[in-house]
């Protein structure tokens, strides 16, 4: 069983996230959704207004992580293995962008992830991620967590 | 054959500092962040000072996985830029005091990268370094490293795809 509520306060306190703005928009089973505003803080090229692909990749990287603590492996805690970033087209400038992750595999200690990021244009993604996730503390895992 | 004389220590110093500020000047994230960059000749290692902002994991606590891939990309992206554009800048052909972010080639596009996170970033400073694998007419390859406290100690290490942007800001 999976516990959202722990997962979301989980995502809700990473500091990084914050301050990128990120909000948590839907989480169950595996799977997330994660949007982030535009912010010319957050821009890579001022002559385009373009978002950063280093901010597009903070974003991923939070959303993979919170579909694998949202998944059946009922992980504590999580950390990225290795993360690759395809980077299909600029995000428009001023337009939110939201990532969907889905964790689609879990062993007991490394869960697979894949997700896509779209501005407000549900069409091409501007970019999609495939990663490996640690699995800490999880239901088949060596040491279970302390009862919460 | 007479040879040129060489150029006063400051003069060659001021252009090539100018050239890395403005390079750098112009990534907003990368500012948000705080990246600053250190310059040996040409060799160049980047600097992510420790703030509590960047924190992914507040129990452990560890740097966020999206910001040591930001780092990282942001290395390599100035990295190849600094490359492409020190021929030019060693010719003379950037004038130190108009550089600035209109006088500077387009900055590389990323078309992939990929991070292998080989442990927990601690909540201290990070430094990375960028070798550029390949560098075609449209396409390169850029290796990055980052570490902490031991330089053979990398916590990350990354490889991306950048499409080298075209020379047309006219001179």
């Amino acid at each position: 069983m999976t516990d959202p509520s722990t997962a979301q306060r989980f995502i809700e306190a990473i500091p990084h996230s914050q301050a990128l703005g990120m909000v948590l928009e839907d989480l169950g089973e595996g799977r997330a959704v994660i949007s982030m505003p535009w912010d010319e803080r957050f821009v890579g090229d001022p002559a385009t207004g373009v978002i950063s692909g280093g901010a597009v990749s903070a974003l991923l990287d939070t959303c993979c992580g919170a579909a694998v603590l949202s998944h059946a492996a009922a992980a504590k805690g999580t950390a990225t293995l290795d993360l690759r970033i395809d980077y299909m087209r600029a995000a428009k400038p001023g337009q939110r962008i939201t990532a969907r992750a889905e964790c689609y595999h879990a062993t007991r200690t490394v869960a697979f992830v894949r997700a896509t990021a779209h501005d407000e244009d549900e069409g091409l993604p501007v970019a999609t991620a495939a990663g490996a996730f640690t699995i800490e503390g999880g239901r088949n895992g060596g040491q279970r967590g302390a009862g919460k | 054959m007479s040879r040129r004389k060489p150029e006063p220590v400051q003069v060659v110093k001021q252009r090539r500092d100018a050239a890395l500020n403005a390079l750098i000047g112009g990534i907003p994230y990368a500012q948000y962040l705080g990246v600053r960059f250190e310059r040996r000749g040409d060799e160049l290692t980047a600097l992510l000072p420790f703030n509590e902002s960047l924190i992914g994991n507040p129990f452990l606590p560890a740097l966020h996985g999206g910001v040591t891939s930001a780092f990282l990309e942001i290395t390599a992206i100035i990295e190849l830029s600094w490359a492409l554009l020190w021929d030019e800048m060693e010719e003379g052909k950037l004038d130190p005091v108009a550089v600035d972010r209109e006088h500077l080639p387009r900055l590389p596009k990323t078309i992939d990268f990929t991070v292998d996170y080989l442990r927990s970033g601690l909540p201290r400073d990070a430094y990375a370094r960028a070798r550029i694998n390949r560098s075609g007419r449209r396409y390169a390859s850029v290796h990055v490293e980052a570490w902490q406290d031991n330089r053979a100690r990398l916590f990350a290490q990354a490889t991306g795809h950048f499409l080298v942007p075209t020379r047309n800001n006219g001179g």
